[in-house]
């Protein structure tokens, strides 16, 4: 293997921090060519990014690309890299959406310098939390991601930013801390019964396997909880929610794009990866709470946001009820269920992505956000306007675009195991269609009744180069959703069958 | 008559550190206030002297003088880490002092000998000398509190500290007394073998472990003996807080483990379990009252009594991985802290003007590295990765899971997530308020941007690779415990 695919994950996870670095020596009054840099290196972070698409083996449902240095050798830590097909469009979509993002912060003007290093720092946080494989090495990424966003949102965000600041670090914090302590006391369930003293993910799921490693049931279950608590405030899973509006409303637009679209990600990617192989039994046992939280987060994300005045808001709780769907499907455990939170998780950050820049651009057009201050819009802007309807439609998830798929194969696994579940989901995707094109209708249609709209211009050179590779994103993946499913095929059979059959052994020997 | 063979090595940081201190004193009164600084210069040449003899002791391993001094990895890291903080405070003074008008040199000189005594303590193998060590650290900074001797409140924080400090050391003292009357010696080893071989008579034994451990625990200032500690970090001048909030500190905490461990073994169920109380207790208080100050030297100073807490975790813990987990931590924090004082001080006007945490509104726009710098130690004092900080927190939970205190783990953690709240409340000021204050006249010395570079430097090198001191702590707890 060359030295680049050898080391492929650390180029990617680590030239936006680099970048970051760099841009520390730019003079801070040529905000123009900071920038610019900026948006390079995550360009170039995307190009890169490819590499991994392009040599990735579908085939093959072990961990690619793997790296694995020793960090502090006395604890068993280690820099361990690698991607499957459950985290590889993950990395992608990070490596997607931030470079769209910075297009999305060109009239950043106050204090640019730091605001490009915070985005290129989150970059590097996202990716890392993506590809560690390490659980110490994971929770690292996964705290000092934090700190960027918690600045992101505190210093260029709206009027409340402070307050939605503080209450964004200091649930996420509550949920993490725990697992912190659980990440430990695995570390040494796992060291003084075989021995080794590691935090490597699959040397503890090999010893899980070969039942060298067996975790007493309470154990389990407190480590169990501890682990979802964090997922599931990050996620976030009814009633965990309540950060989420207030963080995404405040937000600037960039912070809102990746905050919806890659952040959120990482709950339902860690509930994937962690929670679900490491402790099947009780995964098994918790499911049907779970499922009942996510349907309800469904609901009640769907009808919240059907009472939004604000665009954002709006957006903000339809995240509430997509990202329900997407743990449905993961508590479903079937590959169909599991399959379409996958394809969910990306196809959400694409038309989430795309909807908070869409209304990133109405705002800065007319800074406000609320919708009865618009109405008529297709008359002044019509291309901005046909651009926020295919979101929109993709969005309600109307077939032949990306969200149909993952969230028919939510649909379709849920109904195998629980009917009533997938009957009360599909009441969800229903309700979504009524905020959502009733939003659009009072946004876009009828008479400009507010005189500031007559003078709307439509969208320029850069928002076109935001918009156009979301929506070519879009229909390929509701055209071709072959592309990026058949690449999870593998590595979702294995982590499936994991858990079945680790769950019966818990299972038998529990009652014997 | 044989005249015994004194072994200077031993105890040759300690000489330079004692020579350096009374040369200062004597040149004083021929240096002209102009040149005062010069003597702040001599006096890191002292610490850099007494680093430089940490190799000649490191090689003198054993017992000396009768048993009274103990030289093993555990006492060469305490020195270390002392010298470590002298040198940093010395440069924060510096400046300091020419800004305040204080041209009494004796600070230097007081600063050293306090050093000396912190060295005194990790080093002895005997409760006398630590006594001794106590004192000499204790004077030195009940002077140093005291120092801007116009000010009301620094005299009132010299008063409280005397007092209390007095008063802990008559605690500590009765309980050597005690133990000395129950086992018939006041070396540590003695002390140790008799309690396991003899008959001792347990109750007296308790009283007297009872005794010393109040004395300590007010010196480092854990709950619930740690109410003088506001109000003194408060008075006394801005670098000398920072030196108190880690200095004493970790002497304390070196001498207290180097006592129940090595004297106590015998009574370390009761101790443990006491230490239990002492750390949710502290952590609690410490983290929740910190949540309420609007002065940043005594919000920084419920932080030193929650970081204390912290500390008590990994003591409660006991065993090697509790102890290496204690002096890792002592390391992480007195690097960032000393580094958030230096930023205070250079922030600080004349009569403790300024160090409210109000003033620091904008500073982000009107000073962009200061208040970088400045997050970089709040965020490692609450333990965000990639600091030390967290590194330190690390290893206390690591150890804590690893005794099966997990209740106490979980408590930690939570009061770490309670102080995420004031340790971002100062980057709230800094980033997100509009300023409302000029920081033009603010000057980045010499000497203070050199205490920042080591201070950032210490804060990421032990936050990213953290191996090369943490395999030093682990072989320090080894050689402490045998």
């Amino acid at each position: 293997m060359d030295v680049i695919t050898a080391n492929i994950l650390t180029i990617i996870a680590f030239t936006p921090a680099a970048g970051a670095v760099l841009i520390l020596f730019f003079n801070r009054a040529h905000v123009r060519s900071i920038r610019s840099f900026a948006f390079i290196i995550t360009l170039l972070t995307f190009v890169f990014s490819l590499h991994l698409v392009t040599y990735f083996d579908s085939s093959v449902a072990e961990f690619q690309f793997a790296v694995n240095v020793p960090w502090i050798p006395s604890l068993g830590v280690n820099y361990e890299l690698g991607v499957d097909g459950i985290s590889l469009y993950l990395v992608l979509l990070a490596t997607v959406l931030t470079p769209l993002a910075m297009l999305a912060s060109w009239s950043i003007a106050s204090r640019a310098k730091e605001y490009f290093i915070f985005m290129l720092l989150l970059e590097t946080g996202m990716i890392g939390v993506f590809v560690s494989l390490d659980l110490f090495l994971f929770y690292v990424f996964w705290e000092v991601m934090l700190v960027p966003m918690y600045f992101l949102i505190g210093v260029w965000g709206g009027e409340r930013r402070i307050y939605a600041a503080m209450k964004f670090v200091l649930y996420t914090m509550i949920g993490s801390v725990l697992m912190l302590v659980a990440i430990i006391a695995l570390y040494f369930l796992h060291g003084s019964a075989t021995g080794t003293f590691t935090f490597s993910y699959p040397q503890i799921m090999a010893a899980l396997a070969s039942n060298s490693l067996v975790i007493a049931p309470g154990m389990e279950r407190a480590l169990f909880l501890a682990f979802f608590l964090a997922f599931a405030i990050k996620v976030p899973l009814f009633p965990f929610h309540t950060w989420l509006p207030d963080a995404h409303v405040e937000a600037p637009t960039a912070g809102s794009v990746l905050l919806a679209g890659v952040l959120l990600k990482m709950g339902t990617y860690g509930l994937v990866r962690f929670s679900l192989p490491l402790f099947p039994h009780q995964s098994q046992l918790f499911a049907p709470m779970i499922s009942f939280l996510a349907v309800a987060g469904i609901i009640y994300g769907a009808l919240v946001a059907m009472v939004q005045p604000d665009l954002k808001k709006l957006v903000a709780y339809s995240s509430v009820s997509h990202l329900g769907f997407i743990v449905l499907g993961i508590f479903s455990f079937t590959t169909q269920g599991m399959e379409g939170a996958i394809y969910q998780m990306l196809s959400h950050g694409v038309s989430t992505g795309a909807l908070f820049l869409l209304v990133g651009m109405i705002y800065e057009r007319r800074h406000t956000r609320l919708i009865d201050d618009f109405g008529g819009l297709a008359h002044k802007m019509p291309v901005y306007a046909a651009f926020f309807l295919i979101v929109t439609l993709s969005s309600i998830g109307l077939p032949g675009l990306n969200g149909f798929v993952g969230e028919f194969l939510i649909l379709l696994g849920t109904f195998g195991v629980s009917r009533s579940f997938a009957v009360f989901a599909a009441l969800g995707v229903i309700l979504s269609a009524v905020y959502m094109l009733w939003m659009y209708q009072r946004t876009f249609w009828g008479e400009v009744t507010h005189e500031p709209n007559q003078t709307l211009r439509d969208m320029n050179r850069r928002e076109y180069a935001m918009l156009v590779p979301l929506l070519a994103l879009i229909v390929w993946m509701g055209m071709y959703s072959n592309h990026f499913l058949r690449p999870m095929d593998a590595s979702v059979a294995k982590l499936i069958n994991q858990v079945q059959s680790r769950d019966v052994q818990v299972a038998d020997q529990n009652s014997r | 008559m044989n005249i015994p063979v004194v072994n200077l090595g031993a105890i040759l940081p300690a000489i330079m550190l004692s020579l350096f201190g009374i040369a200062i004193m004597v040149a004083e009164p021929f240096v002209s206030d102009a040149k005062k600084s010069w003597l702040g210069w001599l006096a890191i040449a002292g610490t850099i002297a007494a680093m430089l003899a940490l190799a000649p002791m490191s090689r003198q391993a054993g017992q000396w003088y009768t048993n009274l001094w103990i030289v093993d990895s555990y006492s060469i890291f305490f020195h270390f880490l002392f010298i470590l903080i002298a040198a940093i405070t010395i440069l924060t003074s510096m400046n300091f002092l020419q800004r305040e008008g204080i041209h009494h040199t004796e600070y230097y000189a007081l600063l050293l000998f306090a050093t000396v005594g912190m060295m005194m303590m990790a080093g002895s193998n005997e409760l006398i000398m630590v006594f001794l060590g106590l004192e000499i650290l204790s004077i030195a900074t009940y002077v140093l509190a005291g120092f801007r001797r116009t000010d009301l409140k620094s005299n009132e924080s010299a008063m409280k500290y005397f007092l209390l400090g007095s008063f802990s050391s008559a605690f500590f003292l009765y309980g050597v007394a005690l133990i000395f009357g129950a086992t018939g010696s006041t070396n540590l080893i003695v002390i140790a073998d008799s309690l396991r071989s003899g008959d001792p008579q347990t109750s007296l034994v308790s009283l007297a472990a009872a005794l010393m451990l109040i004395g300590l625990c007010f010196k480092v200032a854990v709950a619930p003996f740690h109410v003088w500690a506001p109000d003194v970090y408060e008075g006394a001048p801005t670098p000398v807080t920072g030196f108190m909030s880690v200095g004493p500190k970790a002497a304390g905490f070196a001498v207290l483990l180097r006592i129940f461990m090595t004297a106590f073994p015998t009574l370390e169920d009761r101790w443990t379990s006491v230490f239990w109380i002492v750390a949710a207790l502290t952590m609690l208080i410490g983290n929740v009252i910190a949540l309420v100050q609007p002065n940043i030297k005594r919000m920084l100073a419920y932080s030193s009594i929650a970081h204390a807490g912290y500390i008590a975790v990994a003591v409660a813990a006991g065993s090697e991985h509790g102890v290496s987990a204690v002096l890792f931590y002592t390391l992480a924090y007195s690097v960032t802290n000393l580094g958030a004082f230096a930023v205070v001080t250079m922030l600080s006007r004349s009569e403790d003007k300024l160090v409210n945490l109000n003033d620091y509104a904008g500073l982000a726009s009107k000073r962009p590295g200061l208040a970088a710098v400045l997050s970089l130690f709040m965020l490692s004092l609450a333990g965000v990765p990639g600091t030390a900080g967290f590194a330190g927190k690390f290893f206390i939970f690591k150890a804590a899971v690893q005794s099966g205190l997990i209740w106490l783990a979980v408590i930690g953690v939570i009061t770490t997530v309670v102080s995420f709240y004031y340790y971002l409340y100062v980057i709230v000021q800094m980033y997100m308020r509009d300023p409302n204050e000029e920081f033009a006249d603010v000057r980045t010395t010499g000497p203070l941007k050199l205490a920042l570079a080591i201070t950032i430097a210490g804060t990421l090198y032990l936050g990213i690779l953290p191996t090369r001191f943490l395999d030093w702590t682990v072989s320090a707890a080894v050689n402490a415990l045998r």
